[in-house]
C-alpha cells in the first residue's frame, strides 16, 4: 500500500535556503545540499525546492544547488519557481531534480502544462495552486478559493477548484495546493480547500500552508483527502520533527515510511 | 571481473534525471558513463537504461541515437542488463500509453494502471518478492521503494510469467521487477529509495561482475 508522504519545502534565494514568512522577512536558513541531507536523514520522503528569487540571472545558482542536492540526497526533489518554458523544465530535470512546479506561469499560459507533460511525462509536472478564500458562489468563483499568483499576493479571475480541474486535464500529474490565508500562521491545513480539490482529481495532493503540529498533518490526510503533506518553517525552526508528524500520522492508521538513516550518501 | 573498478554505461536519451542515477552507482563504487550514441555504449560491465516519460519519444530517441538493435543485441547476448522505470517498460512489445511499438525484448505490454485510488502512482511503496534475486540481497522482504509512474508493463500470461521478480499493490496488484538471465528490470526508482535503493544499486553492481 502507498505510503503517505511527509516534505520539507526549502525556499531558496540567491543560492541559500532563506526562512521567514513565505517572501517577507527572510533570513538566511543555511546551504540547500547540506539541509536538504538533514531532511532526508530525518525521514523525509521527497524535498521541495522552491525557488523565490526565480530572477533569470539566479537560474545558474538554482541549477547548481539542484545538482548539489541530487548528489547528496537520494530521495525525490521537485524543483518549483521561475519556470517558463518546456526548455526551463528540460534544464531543472537534467540537473537532477524529479518533478518540476508550475505555479504563476502555468496560470498564464495553462497550455504550458499540456506542452510539459507532452515532453517528460504527467508524472514529472507538478501544479502548484495558491489559494485564498472568497464569499462562495460570488464573483465567478463557486468553489469559494480564488487562485492566487506571485506568491500569493495577485487575485487572478480564478476559481481555484476549476483551475485545478483543468491543470489535470491538460496533463499535471500532481497538485501542490498552499492556502495562502492559512500559509505562516500555523493555524493548519485548509482541509476544506484540500477536500474540495482532492475529490475533484484522480491525481495525489499535496497539501501545504498552515502546518504548526503533527495532528495537522493528519487532519490534512483524513479529513482534506492529502497524498501528501509539506511544511517548511516548523521543519526549519525544529519545532517539529519529522518523526513526530510520521508517528502521529501511523497512530492515525495512515500508512508511512520508516525512517531510513542511510537514505544519504 | 579482475579486481578493476566496474564500469556502468548509462544510455542517455534525454529522459530527464540522470544525475541521480550517476551518483547513485558512483557511490556503489562503479564508474559510469553516459551514452549518448550507441557508439558510446563501449565495453562496459552493466548496461543501465533508465527513463521516465512517455514511450513513443522515448522510442524515437532510441532510434536516433541508434540504440534499438545494439539493446537487443545486448540483451540476446545476455549481458548485464538493468532498465529502470521507462526503461523496463520498453522491453515489452508495445505501449498502451501511445501506442508505440516498444523494443520487443519481453513477451507483454505496458498498460495503464487501472484501478488505482490514485494516478500517478507517485511515493513510496512495497515491493513484494515472489522470489529471491541477488539484487536484493540483505533488503528486508516488502520493503519500500520510490515510484512514479501511470503505465506498467504486464508480461503475457501474467500470474504464471517466469519473469515476474516482484509486485506491487496500488488499487491492484502490478508487476514492480522483472528479471530473466542477467537483465533486471525495476519500475521504482532505485536511485531515488534512499539506504534500500543504494543497496539494491549496489548489489547489482556486484551481480553484473560476478563472474
Amino acid at each position: 500500500m502507498l505510503c503517505r508522504r511527509v516534505i520539507p519545502c526549502l525556499d531558496v534565494a540567491g543560492g541559500r535556503v532563506v526562512k521567514g514568512t513565505r517572501f517577507v522577512d527572510l533570513r538566511d536558513a543555511g546551504d540547500p545540499p547540506e539541509l536538504a541531507e538533514r531532511y532526508a536523514r530525518e525521514g523525509a520522503d521527497e524535498l521541495v525546492f522552491l525557488d523565490i528569487s526565480a530572477a533569470p540571472q539566479g537560474r545558474g545558482t538554482l541549477l547548481d544547488i539542484v545538482e548539489r542536492t541530487a548528489r547528496r540526497a537520494f530521495i525525490p526533489l521537485t524543483v518549483g519557481g521561475g519556470v517558463r518554458s518546456v526548455e526551463d523544465m528540460r534544464d531543472v530535470l537534467r540537473a537532477g531534480a524529479d518533478k518540476v512546479g508550475l505555479n504563476t506561469r502555468a496560470v498564464a499560459d495553462p497550455e504550458l502544462v499540456r506542452r510539459c507533460a507532452a515532453r517528460f511525462g504527467s508524472q514529472a509536472v507538478v501544479v502548484a495552486i495558491d489559494a485564498r478564500r472568497v464569499a462562495p458562489g460570488t464573483g465567478g468563483h463557486p468553489s469559494g478559493f480564488r487562485v492566487v499568483v506571485q506568491g500569493g499576493r495577485e487575485p487572478v479571475d480564478l476559481d481555484a477548484v476549476a483551475w485545478a480541474v483543468r491543470a489535470v486535464e491538460l496533463g499535471a500529474g500532481e497538485l501542490l495546493v498552499t492556502s495562502i490565508d492559512r500559509d505562516g500562521t500555523g493555524s493548519g491545513f485548509d482541509t476544506d480547500l484540500l477536500r474540495a480539490i482532492s475529490s475533484r482529481v484522480p491525481v495525489p495532493v499535496i497539501a501545504s500552508g498552515g502546518a504548526a503540529g503533527p495532528d495537522d498533518f493528519v487532519a490534512a490526510i483524513r479529513d482534506g483527502g492529502a497524498d501528501a503533506v509539506l511544511a517548511a518553517g516548523i521543519f526549519h525552526r525544529r519545532e517539529v520533527s519529522i518523526a513526530a508528524v510520521k508517528a502521529a500520522m501511523a497512530a492515525a492508521g495512515c500508512r508511512v515510511r520508516a525512517i531510513d538513516p542511510e537514505v544519504a550518501a | 571481473m579482475t579486481g578493476a573498478v566496474p564500469r556502468v554505461a548509462v544510455v542517455d536519451y534525454g529522459a530527464g534525471n540522470l544525475v541521480s542515477i550517476e551518483q547513485a552507482f558512483t557511490a556503489a563504487g562503479a564508474s559510469v558513463h553516459r551514452a549518448a550514441t550507441a557508439a558510446q555504449i563501449g565495453e562496459p560491465d552493466l548496461l543501465v537504461v533508465p527513463g521516465v516519460g512517455a514511450a513513443a519519444p522515448a522510442m524515437e530517441r532510441l532510434w536516433d541515437g541508434g540504440f534499438v538493435e545494439p539493446l537487443r543485441a545486448w540483451i540476446a547476448a545476455d549481458r548485464p542488463f538493468l532498465g529502470i522505470c521507462l526503461g523496463l517498460q520498453l522491453l515489452f512489445e508495445t505501449s498502451d500509453e501511445d501506442g508505440a511499438a516498444t523494443l520487443g525484448i519481453l513477451p507483454g505490454r505496458t498498460v495503464r494502471l487501472a484501478g488505482a485510488p490514485t494516478l500517478p502512482h507517485i511515493g513510496w511503496n512495497q515491493v513484494e518478492r515472489r522470489r529471491e534475486h541477488p539484487a536484493f540481497a540483505g533488503i528486508a522482504p516488502g520493503a519500500e521503494f520510490y515510484f512514479v509512474h501511470s503505465y506498467v508493463g504486464a508480461p503475457n500470461g501474467v500470474a504464471g510469467d517466469a519473469s515476474i521478480l516482484a509486485e506491487t499493490e496500488h488499487g491492484r496488484r502490478f508487476v514492480s521487477a522483472v528479471s530473466r538471465g542477467r537483465l533486471l528490470g525495476v519500475q521504482f526508482h532505485p536511485e531515488r529509495s534512499g539506504g534500500n535503493g543504494l543497496r539494491l544499486i549496489a548489489n547489482v553492481v556486484g551481480w553484473a561482475t560476478a563472474a
